[in-house]
């Protein structure tokens, strides 16, 4: 009983942790968020599993709070900084020392554009980070790309503050080792 | 031709071609006056007594029939009701002779009669219109039958012939629009792909939410319908039949993703995007899985496409040169013409179903607008302005415009609007939910 009342307590510690560290980390309805309140379809036979503990180097949530799942991008643009180049060195080091896992990257745009050019544009900042990625000794085969367009921003007042966290790739970690 | 239906023609000549601001006054030998100031026409006022019936169920159906001619008409801004309380004359049979001097007395330029009957689970409607100043009837009387249930697309198809009558144009009321549905917060937002009348009556949902879904395109003879869903994960197109309700996907490529479709005018051929490896181009193929060719190979994005009415030629978006502009190119392929040359980023173009003009978003100093332009870039007119405006549908007359118009901030909505191609009569669609993504169908049968 005393048991079973500490893993709980265990488990909703690492839930709040979670939560504070990033409430939004799955607000774009993740690609493992199958079906789920986002409200889209199965994504396609993708395994599901625990994230972890943070402190543990080689657990999603490591890499999600510490290495930094996602990268920002400036109006209309699908160049990386230098700031997201060094994300995603970390993220390509973490790839290549946790062969076990594959990604998907999630391409974003904010509100400010067409529905088809965001579309195109989150594609082609998901393909961007997915080149760095490779560049860095990630095989192709375990990054997949995936775009919402303007579908599914996590910020959503309508000025800047939000349109810059909105302008997004997220590599989002799933299981198996090749997509 | 009489001088009511003359001055009428003139009107309409006037609306069709309203596209400099300064517009002349009507030519005046008849007597209707219409006067125009900064481009707005007075609208023409009518009389519509609410029709005949027999019966307490014809009775119901008569009133109802009666108000969605009367709202048809004055949502077009080119008419105004004159209502049953300042009507001098009554109608009492559906034959029986005109009182014309009453209906001068009132200023009504246009009279409308009609009758309704159920017999046998048959519904009838009748109508006539009168040319009141001219003492004459406009046209033949029409009677159009069907069952009881489709009162309302009979009451279209009475005022799309008084429209048609009055303004030489034809009509757009018996019409359906497909959407997206928009529900819940905008983090989150379910969309459902919906079909509903011109107005926004009888909506009827075609997907459950699912997945979301986006930028619907119903096939020439308004059967079928082509939209992008994140079914499977990944954007990808898809048609449905509106008869059974059922989807199938559009054969496409390992590793793509395939969004922005559109028929040809020959109901099928389809044109869409299809991005691999970050690079967007266009692509065609025919709807029953003919090899998929492709139409451009540029290294940037080219999305957007829509075909002339003639199916010879299409407009597409493409940041070729650095941002978002429009272009023109044979329907084969080819070097394409650029024709957006004003400030700003312009997207989204589609080609009036009369050839004369292309709609299309532009982006400008963080404002939208809908606009529309000469298939050569010329005579280039913004329609609308506000925080977010796009994607033009075009009315099956090439008349009207309809669009998204989403507010800003955190409780930002979609809604549906309507404009027509000179500016004036902006109106919001009712819709019982958010609503995104419009595409006008034809006129139906």
């Amino acid at each position: 009983m005393t048991l079973r009342l500490s893993h709980v307590l265990l488990l909703v510690t690492a839930l709040a942790v979670a939560a504070c560290t990033n409430p939004n980390r799955f607000g774009a309805g993740g690609a493992g968020g199958a079906g789920g309140d986002g409200g889209f379809g199965g994504a396609g036979g993708i395994g599901t599993s625990g994230l972890g503990d943070p402190s543990d180097p080689r657990s999603v949530a490591y890499f999600n709070q510490t290495v930094g799942d996602r990268v920002f991008f400036a109006v209309d643009q699908s160049v990386l900084s230098a700031d997201a180049q060094a994300t995603l060195r970390a993220q390509a080091q973490w790839l290549n020392a946790n062969s076990q896992y594959s990604a998907i990257i999630e391409g974003h745009a904010d509100e400010q554009g067409t529905r088809e050019y965001n579309l195109a544009l989150g594609e082609r900042r998901a393909n961007a980070v997915r080149e760095f990625l490779i560049s860095q000794g990630v095989a192709g085969s375990r990054l997949r790309t995936i775009s919402y367009g303007k579908e599914r921003p996590v910020q959503v007042c309508s000025n800047e503050s939000c349109w810059r966290v909105n302008r997004r790739a997220v590599t989002v970690i799933t299981t198996g080792a090749g997509v | 031709m009489t001088p009511f239906f003359r001055t009428l023609a003139a009107l309409a000549a006037l609306a069709a071609a309203a596209f400099g601001p300064a517009l002349p006054a009507a030519a005046q030998d008849g007597p209707l006056r219409i006067e125009i100031t900064e481009g707005v026409i007075e609208p023409i006022p009518f009389a519509l007594p609410t029709f005949l019936a027999e019966g307490r169920e014809a009775g119901r159906l008569a009133d109802q029939i009666t108000r969605v001619i009367a709202a048809d008409l004055v949502g077009t801004g080119l008419f105004r009701e004159i209502g049953a309380q300042a009507h001098i004359a009554r109608v009492t049979s559906f034959d029986a002779p005109v009182a014309y001097a009453d209906w001068k007395a009132i200023n009504a330029q246009a009279l409308i009669t009609g009758e309704v009957g159920v017999r046998g689970g048959r519904l009838t409607v009748r109508f006539r219109l009168y040319d009141v100043f001219s003492n004459a009837q406009l046209g033949e009387g029409l009677q159009f039958q069907g069952s009881p249930d489709s009162w309302r697309r009979m009451a279209h198809k009475v005022a799309d012939a008084v429209y048609s009558r009055i303004t030489g144009e034809g009509g757009y009321f018996d019409s359906r629009v497909v959407f997206v549905a928009e529900t819940g917060p905008k983090d989150r937002r379910v969309k459902r792909l919906a079909i509903m009348d011109y107005d926004g009556a009888s909506v009827q949902y075609l997907t459950d939410g699912r997945a979301i879904v986006l930028a619907p395109r119903f096939s020439p003879d308004g059967n079928r319908v082509l939209y992008t869903s994140f079914e499977s994960g990944n954007p990808r197109i898809y048609v449905m039949d509106l008869g059974s309700v059922r989807s199938r996907p559009l054969a496409d490529q390992p590793g793509s993703m395939t969004f922005s479709p559109r028929f040809a005018p020959d109901g099928r051929t389809v044109i869409y995007s299809l991005s691999q490896g970050g690079n967007t181009d266009l692509w065609v193929q025919t709807i029953d899985g003919g090899a998929p060719q492709r139409l451009t190979s540029a290294p940037t994005i080219e999305t957007a496409p829509s075909y002339s009415p003639d199916g010879r030629q299409i407009v597409f978006e493409s940041d070729r040169s650095g941002t978002q502009q429009l272009y023109v190119m044979s329907a084969a392929g080819g070097e394409p013409r650029r024709i957006s040359f004003g400030e700003g980023r312009y997207g989204t173009p589609v080609w009036s179903p009369r050839g004369d003009l292309i709609a299309f978003t532009k982006q400008h100093a963080g404002r939208f607008h809908i606009g529309v332009m000469r298939p050569d870039g010329s005579e280039e007119r913004l329609l609308t302005a506000s925080f977010l405006d796009e994607g033009p549908t075009w009315a099956p007359n090439g008349r009207v415009i309809m669009f998204t118009r989403e507010t800003a901030g955190e409780g930002g909505q979609a809604a549906l609007y309507t404009v027509d191609i000179s500016g004036r009569n902006l109106r919001r669609v009712a819709t019982d939910t958010g609503a995104s993504d419009p595409a006008w169908g034809p006129l139906l049968p």
